[in-house]
């Protein structure tokens, strides 16, 4: 089996994304608040980007009612969410940087948390707790940009998930209407569109591409 | 007052919260942004719209 190192695995990225790109995303620190569908999926593309550092914040353990959507397995039912995702990442990237927080967000510790991550991804599960992150971090933290997600319960187009700009630092991926609690389920495959649009915005704004045609 | 990019008519000022609700908004589940700076819950009941505001609300639904 060949022998990865952190400069083989440096290398085969730059190979495909060239080195401007890589030391971009190498040099970046990402939070991301709930480890459910949204940001497991989100915590997965981000380190294979080769995104260097990602703050992660969830109470929950995995739940074999989580498997269907979360990128989780089996043998991970019982373990902190924070530490089954760090396992998975570190088979993707052995030298990602991992802050883990296994605590429940709430106003106090949400600016020190990720006070230091220059964007951060919201993935909650509840309406109320998205309005409350988003809330405590676009007041608390001045220089912080936000990528939420609203609206991917249901069985209808994954076409109809997009991402808008909906306010100066806060991007809005999602149909904007799908609540879980009126759609009934969430699909793991329209979960991950929603996911991939939050993960695929972190890369445009680390990438400084320009955002004017949302 | 510009509302969510729309020229919205706003007769006399209204605070967040009664704006909030004659949209049908539950202010439990939103996000607003007047001119530019976050408003926070606690202050829905007292900070004011005014006509030559720019607001931002973004309502959000539950999943995750």
């Amino acid at each position: 089996m060949e022998t990865v190192t952190q400069k083989t695995l440096y290398l085969a990225r730059v190979q495909r994304h060239g080195e401007e790109a890589v030391k971009k995303l190498q040099n970046a620190c990402v939070g991301i608040a709930g480890l459910g569908g949204l940001g497991s999926h989100i915590a997965i593309s981000l380190a294979r980007m080769g995104v260097g550092k990602l703050v992660l914040a969830d109470f929950d353990r995995v739940d074999i009612t989580n498997l269907h959507r979360q990128h989780y397995f089996v043998d991970q039912i019982g373990c902190l969410k924070t530490e089954a995702l760090a396992d998975t990442l570190r088979k993707i990237d052995p030298w990602i940087q991992l802050e883990l927080y296994p605590v429940r967000l709430t106003p106090e510790n949400i600016p020190t948390i990720f006070g230091s991550c220059p964007i951060l991804c919201e993935a909650f599960d509840k309406a109320e707790e998205k309005a409350m992150l988003l809330e405590t971090a676009l007041a608390e933290l001045p220089h912080i940009t936000v990528v939420s997600g609203s609206g991917m319960a249901g069985a209808g187009s994954a076409n109809e998930i997009q991402t808008r700009k909906a306010m100066k630092r806060l991007y809005v991926c999602g149909d904007g209407e799908t609540d879980v609690a009126e759609y009934g389920s969430l699909f793991a495959s329209r979960v991950a569109v929603c996911a991939g649009h939050q993960a695929h915005m972190v890369l445009r704004l680390l990438l400084g591409e320009d955002d004017s045609a949302l | 007052m510009k509302w969510n990019g729309k020229q919205t008519a706003l007769e006399a000022p209204v605070t967040v919260l009664e704006f909030l609700q004659q949209q049908g908004y539950n202010a439990q589940r939103v996000a607003v942004e007047r001119n530019g700076e976050i408003i926070r819950r606690a202050d829905f009941e007292k900070e004011l719209l005014r006509d030559e505001d720019t607001v931002e609300v973004v309502g959000f639904v539950g999943g995750g």
